[in-house]
């Protein structure tokens, strides 16, 4: 295990020297806001501690990425494998035009998040959010999943304004007995079946795990899943010009 | 545009890929502390500022003389200090005078001369213009502004400064030895300009009286914003957009008599179907400032901090496309572009959020 003390050094030489180094195991002590840790990496594991700059994890490529903190805006951005774990809560535009990989938060995320995300085969990108995600959840989601538990919510929508806007493919489940007032007529909202359920296992699975929670307990309430509306779809929109 | 001016970088000629930087520092007891928590704050943010604009703006930093306007003015020569010094004589009793203290560093160059003036209205003339006092001097610095070459009053409220340069604000800090002032709130710019010349009085914080802002984002709206404003007395000569803002919230908190939360609710008001939802009471609030002040609306990415006598407003624009994080711990606040500002100086806050998109965070001093 190699530890980096960071401190006030500069983006590019710290991430040049995560890069050089062979070591799997990475641990970076007093991160003070340094921005694309770990850009497109691939096979080994970084512990943060500190607050590491926006664009954690670009482009990651198979590496993992745990902070004991909170992350800042676009955490995962374009990222295309591997895991980013946050043991806090993160900025805005997390997930942003991710194509593969898990990004799991503890806490809530801000504006944004998943926006642009979009699957493909086995690429398949999962944002997994604890508490809370701000307006604009899922905004053009193109596929892959996102989830919002809503812990601590009193089963209230778990999500800002917005929601979903210009959902065109993937799908959204929140944890809440009522839906968000504003969705848009492109999106459809159903509760959460078993294959609905069964898609997921596996993911929640890994969440409840990291972060100690009862899955069971969780899947025994209510969830609604959104997905683009097949009658009135945001891709005649785009498409159909 | 005049020959200072020219000669600083201009938009396209360098190019980094980044954003401006904001940052502001509260004390709610009023407890005052130097610029130095300031510069550290924004100094982790160095990559979102390109070097061509760096500012602060200190409050509660002239006690002793509190009741006098300070005037901090740009001179580019000696002939406009003359025409402006003239001026000043003769609309105001001039209290004291002095260069601003700063000390060489090799990042700050061409600066212009830089003067500092403890003011009242002449009593006479106060009288004679019908003007209340702060409506008279606000009236002074935009004639001066507007109407002398070569001289531009970038600071002047009360008890209250603004210190800015062509540079890193880092550097303009050390520059401006923000380490010899003590005040209860401070704001401060990194700046990297995207549509505007970078010259020293185009970097923020904008300021008239005591209202500074310091600002993210660009403004969609700001010839909108610009014809309305220039209407009521205004004139918009610094070359930025951000300069609009202050003015909008001066007219609309000084002159319309609007508290903060109301100006939030006017220049970031939210979309008619998000106020369609709204209660009934909140329904008829929002309509009726976004119809009595409709181009008085702020489109486009911003986060801006807003300073004033006794207090601090963040607000980001409705959608939240620029960021702002807030924290607290005890009595101070913390306001910051990135998290990683707010934690080099205060690693262990009571609570750390995200503002809502058009939702202000407003502090103030403790009764």
């Amino acid at each position: 295990m190699t530890t980096i003390d960071v401190g006030s050094r500069a983006f590019d030489e710290l991430n040049k020297e995560i890069r050089a180094c062979t070591d799997t195991e990475l641990v970076l002590n007093n991160v003070q806001g340094q921005r694309y840790i770990g850009c497109a990496l691939s096979r080994r594991c970084i512990t943060i501690e500190g607050t590491p700059g926006n664009a954690l994890g670009s482009y990651l490529d198979g590496c993992t990425i745990i902070v004991n903190g909170n992350a800042q805006d676009a955490t995962g951005d374009t990222m295309n494998d591997g895991r980013i774990i946050i043991h806090g809560s993160c900025g805005d535009a997390t997930g942003y035009s991710m194509r593969g990989g898990k990004i799991f938060i503890r806490d809530s995320a801000g504006y944004r998040s998943g926006i642009h995300m979009k699957a493909y085969e086995e690429k398949q990108p999962v944002i997994i959010i604890g508490d809370r995600a701000g307006s604009f959840l899922g905004e053009y989601l193109a596929g892959g999943t996102i989830i919002v538990l809503g812990l601590h919510q009193e089963g209230k929508a778990p999500v800002g304004y917005f929601c979903g806007t210009g959902m065109h493919g993937g799908k959204i489940y929140l944890r809440c007995d009522t839906l968000p007032s504003d969705l848009p007529q492109q999106v459809s909202a159903s509760d959460a079946t078993p294959e609905d359920f069964a898609e997921i296992s596996e993911s929640l699975e890994d969440y409840c795990s990291t972060f100690a929670l009862d899955k069971e307990a969780l899947l025994s309430d209510h969830f609604f899943v959104l997905r683009p509306n097949s009658s009135t779809p945001y891709k005649m929109l785009y498409t159909n010009v | 545009m005049e020959i200072h001016q020219k000669r600083m970088p201009l938009e396209g000629e360098e190019r980094f890929s980044s954003g401006c930087a904001i940052s502001g520092l509260f004390n709610k007891n009023g407890d005052r502390f130097s610029g130095r928590d300031a510069i550290t704050s924004i100094s982790v943010m160095h990559d979102r500022s390109n070097g061509l604009g760096g500012g602060f703006a200190g409050y509660g930093i002239y006690p002793e003389y509190k009741d006098f306007y300070a005037f901090h003015i740009f001179y580019y020569g000696n002939e406009a200090k003359r025409n402006c010094e003239e001026y000043l004589d003769e609309h105001f009793d001039l209290i004291n005078l002095s260069k601003i203290p700063t000390q060489k560093h090799h990042n700050i160059t061409d600066e212009p001369l830089i003067w500092r003036y403890f003011v009242t209205p002449l009593p006479t003339k106060l009288v004679n213009s019908q003007l209340d006092e702060k409506e008279y001097t606000a009236r002074c610095v935009i004639h001066i502004n507007t109407d002398i070459k070569g001289a531009y009053v970038f600071s002047s409220g009360k008890n209250m400064g603004v210190f800015k340069a062509v540079g890193y604000p880092e550097d303009v800090g050390e520059f401006y030895r923000l380490d010899d002032y003590k005040g209860y709130s401070w704001t401060v710019h990194g700046r990297y300009p995207t549509n505007t010349p970078g010259w020293w009085g185009g970097a923020h914080p904008f300021a008239l009286l005591d209202y500074s802002v310091v600002h993210n984002g660009e403004i969609s709206s700001y010839d909108a914003n610009r014809r309305f404003i220039e209407m009521y007395g205004y004139n918009c000569t610094l070359q930025t957009d951000t300069e609009v803002i202050t003015y909008m919230i001066d007219y609309l908190h000084r002159r319309q008599g609007l508290n903060f939360e109301e100006v939030a609710h006017v220049i970031a008001a939210p979309f008619w179907s998000t106020i369609g939802r709204k209660s009934e009471e909140e329904i008829a609030e929002y309509t009726y400032l976004r119809n009595t002040f409709a181009s008085m609306l702020i489109t486009g990415p911003f986060s801006i901090i807003l300073g004033f006598n006794g207090g601090l407003m963040a607000l980001n624009d409705r959608l939240k496309l620029r960021s702002l994080v807030a924290a607290e711990k005890g009595d101070m606040v913390y306001l910051a572009s990135e998290e990683a500002a707010i934690r080099i100086i205060e690693p262990n806050p009571d609570r750390v959020w995200h503002p809502s998109g058009g939702k202000p965070v407003i502090v103030t001093l403790n009764k």
